[in-house]
């Protein structure tokens, strides 16, 4: 415990500042009062060890030893910079964030009809209360998740989305998260997103993390999206921060009835990156679909922990995770899926394929199926395994040279996550850095 | 064109290949038969560059150069082609992207201009024809989810886009009801031309009532026992592998 205190430490402090200059900004009672019972959790949990059955395969040992600032100040990128992260011109809403904070010059966000909102966190905070106050922090166990309790004594700022009932986003909508820090100061920033879906409303929205600088960053990210009756969402959250960073997320999705809501995460950067994914379809009828993808090298480390909770019945929820790993890279999958006792009908799907490169990449995968009802369909399935050496020779026999083969299996393992992706800018972008990645370890071998 | 000498090859340290001796000129086609295990899948194997397969004695010359220092996929741009007798199902590779990429390595090879996606696709369109296949099963993945017969039809569809000089047919007739095994026949004697050979290893003389044959070589533990013409064929079918126990020196 004495450990504990000692990593919490720099928190406390950070979090003392953090406090007084809110209250100076006239910030809601209940809003302090949220962040105070956060930080009591997360003192309470403390970071978590590998002693810790959810943790095992994933130390945070290196997050808690750099001494993080809060980040409080940020540089404004260049337009040719923020290009780089924006995928050329991005056709809809584009909100950009400078560690965590939201950046009104660098964002594209036109008026939009029907009352549809999507903008700043802080902003909403002040002038929305009333919409964002019965959902902030409602569905995440932030109780007992040390790193969601973190970004909520931390919340401040972020994205808010808001879908009126019966309204359609017809562009995707990009929030572009960048972290800034400093080869001197390390800095943490804990941005936060609500996602509020009214009934039959439908929007696509992609989540981007990159680094503007080389150097050790930590982000900890949480999303909260909420789906009602018959809402249709499709969210991304793409990773791509510096081979440095530290990255922390937890994505926490709540579908009403008949509500359908996918999820894909892709991790390609960070040094260290945990996600969590958690859905819970609390609603009859109800869809719900978590795909992820991880591309690593080197020491890289990607632990993915998803969970669904089937707490009603008829519904669905496919779950597909696959990973490349090369070098000494390291990835951790671990699906839980909850089937509670009058979730009948239930029809679940879980699959999670890893692709090896190398002879020193290694994975663990962990399907945890925990089922109180009879009367469901539930199927897992993990597979870790290398090139075949078959299909291999089959291509180069036919003329095809052996990089190019093993290019064109690796590429055809992705394919059916990369196929999937409906924004078409970020498919694009997947598959470049998939043929970047690739000639990389071409060179390396 | 090719030139198989005293050929010792095995495969984790069983010696399955014992001396193999052949020759084959341009614009021939051979026949290879013999019972299971005699050694047929495992020559093929060795001439189309397979690693797992070792070679420990002999040489074989391909255009008088050495063949077993070649790369798999230098062999194949060189004109060697080998239909596989079990074609390896590769998810997520689609048919016609594979072809084209390796008919444009072999054509690069060439020194030939690769071909754009419209020139291509009119290629493949007149081998499609040639093969009876569907189009459709060129759109899939390679080989994925298709019958044997499909999968066979698939293997001549790529010899008659990839023009090889030296075609070698593993087992291609093997699990074939008769209407696959006349349109596999059919592409092979399309293709058989005086630029051309063929060896064609088989189990069955079935085959080689529809494919027009030179020579027809008979495999026994490792060694070719017996070489003739056509006729040979005939009698193996009639009298079995039996007959051939004693191994009799080989006819040249």
């Amino acid at each position: 415990m004495i450990e504990t205190i000692q990593e919490t430490e720099n928190y406390i402090s950070s979090f003392a500042s953090f406090e007084k200059s809110r209250r100076a900004s006239n910030d809601s009672a209940w809003l302090n009062e949220l962040r105070r019972s956060a930080l009591d959790s997360f003192l309470r949990l403390g970071f978590p060890t590998t002693h810790n059955e959810e943790w095992r395969f994933t130390s945070v040992a290196p997050i808690t030893k750099v001494p993080f600032k809060l980040a409080t100040d940020a540089r404004d990128p260049g337009s040719a910079e923020l290009m780089s992260f924006t995928f050329g011109t991005w056709p809809g809403i584009q909100l950009v964030f400078v560690n965590g904070t939201y950046s009104a010059t660098l964002s594209s966000n036109p008026a939009q009809p029907n009352g549809v909102f999507a903008g700043s966190l802080a902003e909403a905070l002040e002038k929305q209360a009333d919409r964002v106050q019965p959902h902030l922090a409602q569905y995440a166990s932030v109780s007992e998740e040390p790193f969601a309790a973190l970004n909520t004594a931390f919340v401040s700022d972020g994205a808010f989305i808001y879908l009126p009932k019966g309204c359609v986003v017809e562009e995707p909508i990009h929030l572009l998260f960048l972290s800034w820090g400093e080869k001197s100061e390390s800095r943490v920033c804990h941005p936060r997103i609500l996602v509020l879906a009214e009934a039959n409303s439908q929007a696509r929205i992609l989540e981007s993390y990159a680094s503007l600088e080389q150097g050790v960053s930590f982000t900890n990210a949480m999303t909260e999206l909420v789906a009602e009756e018959n809402a249709f969402v499709d969210h991304y959250k793409l990773q791509r921060e510096s081979l440095e960073a530290f990255h922390v997320s937890t994505v926490q999705v709540q579908l009403g009835r008949s509500a359908n809501v996918s999820t894909q995460s892709i991790s390609l950067g960070g040094s260290l990156v945990r996600n969590h994914v958690n859905a819970v379809l609390g609603g009859e009828g109800g869809e719900a679909t978590l795909n992820g993808f991880y591309l690593v090298n080197g020491r890289q480390h990607v632990d993915n922990h998803t969970s669904i909770d089937h707490a009603k019945p008829h519904c669905n929820s496919h779950e597909l995770y696959k990973g490349i790993l090369d070098g000494k890279a390291r990835g951790v999958f671990n699906g839980r899926i909850i089937v509670r006792p009058d979730a009948q009908k239930t029809d679940s799907k879980q699959t999670n394929k890893n692709l090896i490169l190398s002879e020193e990449a290694l994975v663990n995968t962990n399907p945890q199926l925990e089922i109180y009802a009879d009367d469901v369909k539930c199927t897992h399935g993990a597979t870790i395994g290398q090139l075949d050496a078959e299909a291999i020779f089959y291509l180069r026999s036919r003329g095809i040279d052996l990089e190019s083969a093993r290019h064109l299996l690796t590429y055809a393992f992705a394919g059916d996550f990369i196929h999937r992706l409906k924004i078409e800018p970020l498919r694009l972008a997947l598959e470049s850095s998939l043929f970047a990645r690739l000639a990389e370890g071409e060179e390396e071998r | 064109m090719l030139e198989i000498k005293n050929l010792h090859a095995g495969i984790s340290g069983k010696d399955i290949l014992q001396g193999i001796n052949l020759k084959v000129n341009t614009g021939e086609v051979h026949a290879i038969m013999g019972p299971n295990g005699s050694g047929k899948s495992t020559l093929s194997q060795v001439l189309a560059g397979r690693e797992t397969y070792e070679v420990t004695e002999g040489e074989i010359l391909y255009h008088g150069r050495d063949l077993l220092e070649m790369a798999p996929e230098d062999r194949a741009r060189e004109g060697i082609f080998m239909a596989f007798q079990y074609p390896v199902e590769i998810p997520g590779v689609n048919n016609t992207y594979f072809l084209k990429a390796a008919l444009n390595a072999i054509r690069k090879h060439r020194l030939e201009p690769e071909l754009d996606a419209m020139d291509f696709l009119k290629l493949v369109r007149a081998k499609l024809k040639l093969m009876d296949m569907d189009e459709s099963l060129i759109n899939r993945s390679v080989n994925e989810g298709f019958s044997g017969g499909e999968k066979k039809r698939n293997e001549i569809f790529q010899m008659a886009v990839l023009d090889p000089k030296l075609a070698i047919l593993d087992e291609t007739d093997s699990g074939l009801d008769i209407d696959a095994l006349k349109s596999v026949a059919k592409g092979v004697n399309t293709l058989r031309s005086p630029e051309r050979a063929m060896i064609v290893i088989t189990h069955y003389q079935r085959l080689l009532n529809y494919i027009v044959h030179d020579f027809v070589h008979v495999l026994s533990v490792g060694k070719i026992v017996k070489s003739g013409g056509k006729e040979l064929a005939l009698d193996l079918e009639a009298k079995g592998y039996g007959w051939l126990e004693e191994p009799v020196s080989p006819v040249r």
